[in-house]
């Protein structure tokens, strides 16, 4: 019998080509040729003289279906779990800032990190499509930091994480600020393995970002809402602004600040205080 | 257009897991809340498989609706966009469906003889 088919002819092996015609094959020249429906012609010859009943094979065209069931992400996520486990074992505590570009990231982060000097050891990581800019801007404020480029791409991923580590070098019980590349979009699809993603949005951004780009939003544990110095020149409904982001994620915290006049500064801080410690006491 | 970069994922599991062997189709789950284009996935996938054991295969794309599951009274709901309100009032829900980004499964090619 077959193997592939099934096919059973008895003491006598033969083969039936796709036009219907059956070929003889003689026990002593155990050759025959198959037609397979896309005009390929394949020969096969049989080596097992022993076999009493010569096993006729057919050639076919099979087609199978594999269930793979692969998380197209699987690949990143498994990369962050590694970041995250990295984190975890050097008692180092990471936020993935992220907002749309000019929302005052880096001028959050260069204040943050003059503020909380003597208190915290923040290293930084920068994700920006092209340019050192935002790197030598954290530089001199004598934090440790390395650039990451992504040329074209849109948002930081857990591998780009990986290697930032390996250059950033941060030491043990420190604090690691991952500033995304400039986007409300993509950030939010890719963990990078920190212990909280941060939003940021600007007061001259309309109030209805977060509906919006809600990804963000509901991925997003904080929303801080900078430049709040500048509302009596903006047309920004905080209330509103705030209602929308807890439509999103009612359990979205809000921080409002100023990182030129410092107005609120405090309760990022203090934030970033508690969340750390907390992580620091799981870790122990 | 992290569709680039997440279809360029799914030739890489594909090319990994057929083995060489020509795939013929390939069905994709992606979800309608999962903020991927599902359109610009089929537009970037015959750039990506181009030389590799996809070139020729049918990209099926399999859109799974919104649905949440109301914290407050367990109601399952659609939902069309990632955030919404349950009928009871609450804005508290989990996500059950419409996050996917899978690859199902794909047909191959098999020569048998």
């Amino acid at each position: 019998m077959c193997v592939t088919c099934g096919c059973n002819d008895g003491d006598k092996a033969q083969v039936i080509n796709s036009d219907g015609i059956a070929v003889n094959i003689s026990p002593a020249n155990n050759h025959h040729t198959h037609t397979l429906p896309n005009g390929t012609v394949i020969t096969h010859s049989h080596t097992h003289d022993h076999h009493e009943v010569p096993e006729a094979i057919h050639a076919k065209i099979h087609n199978t279906t594999i269930s793979l069931e692969q998380q197209i992400l699987a690949k990143n996520n498994l990369l962050a779990a590694q970041n995250r486990g990295w984190f975890k074992g050097r008692n180092i505590f990471a936020l993935n800032l992220m907002s749309s570009p000019g929302a005052g990231k880096t001028t959050l982060l260069t204040r943050t990190i003059n503020d909380l000097k003597n208190q915290l050891n923040i290293n930084v990581i920068e994700g920006d499509q092209e340019t050192t800019n935002d790197a030598q801007k954290i530089q001199e404020t004598g934090c440790k930091v390395v650039q990451i480029n992504t040329g074209a791409g849109c948002h930081l991923d857990a591998a780009m994480i990986d290697k930032g580590l390996q250059q950033l070098n941060p030491p043990l019980n420190s604090v690691v600020m991952i500033e995304n590349v400039g986007n409300l979009v993509c950030p939010a699809l890719f963990d990078l393995g920190e212990q909280a993603k941060v939003v940021i949005l600007s007061v001259t951004e309309g109030e209805d970002k977060p509906i919006k780009y809600p990804h963000m939003f509901r991925a997003s544990e904080v929303m801080i809402l900078t430049k709040i110095d500048l509302l009596p020149y903006v047309e920004f409904d905080v209330e509103r602004c705030i209602d929308y982001a807890r439509q999103v994620n009612p359990q979205i915290q809000v921080i409002q600040v100023s990182a030129i006049t410092g107005v609120g500064l405090e309760n990022w801080y203090k934030w970033i205080s508690k969340i750390s410690s907390n992580f620091t006491k799981k870790s122990e | 257009m992290h569709e680039l970069g997440i279809t360029q994922n799914i030739v890489a599991i594909v090319v990994e897991h057929s083995q060489g062997v020509k795939v013929r189709r390939i069905v994709v789950e992606i979800g309608k809340l999962s903020a991927i284009l599902p359109e610009a996935i089929a537009f970037c996938f015959g750039i990506c498989s181009q030389g590799t054991v996809l070139e020729q295969a049918k990209l099926e794309i399999r859109e799974i609706p919104g649905l949440a599951r109301c914290h407050e009274c367990g109601t399952e709901f659609v939902l069309e966009k990632p955030f919404g309100i349950c009928s009871c009032g609450s804005v508290n829900f989990d996500l059950i469906a419409g996050e996917e980004l899978l690859v199902k499964e794909i047909e191959v090619q098999e020569i048998c003889v």
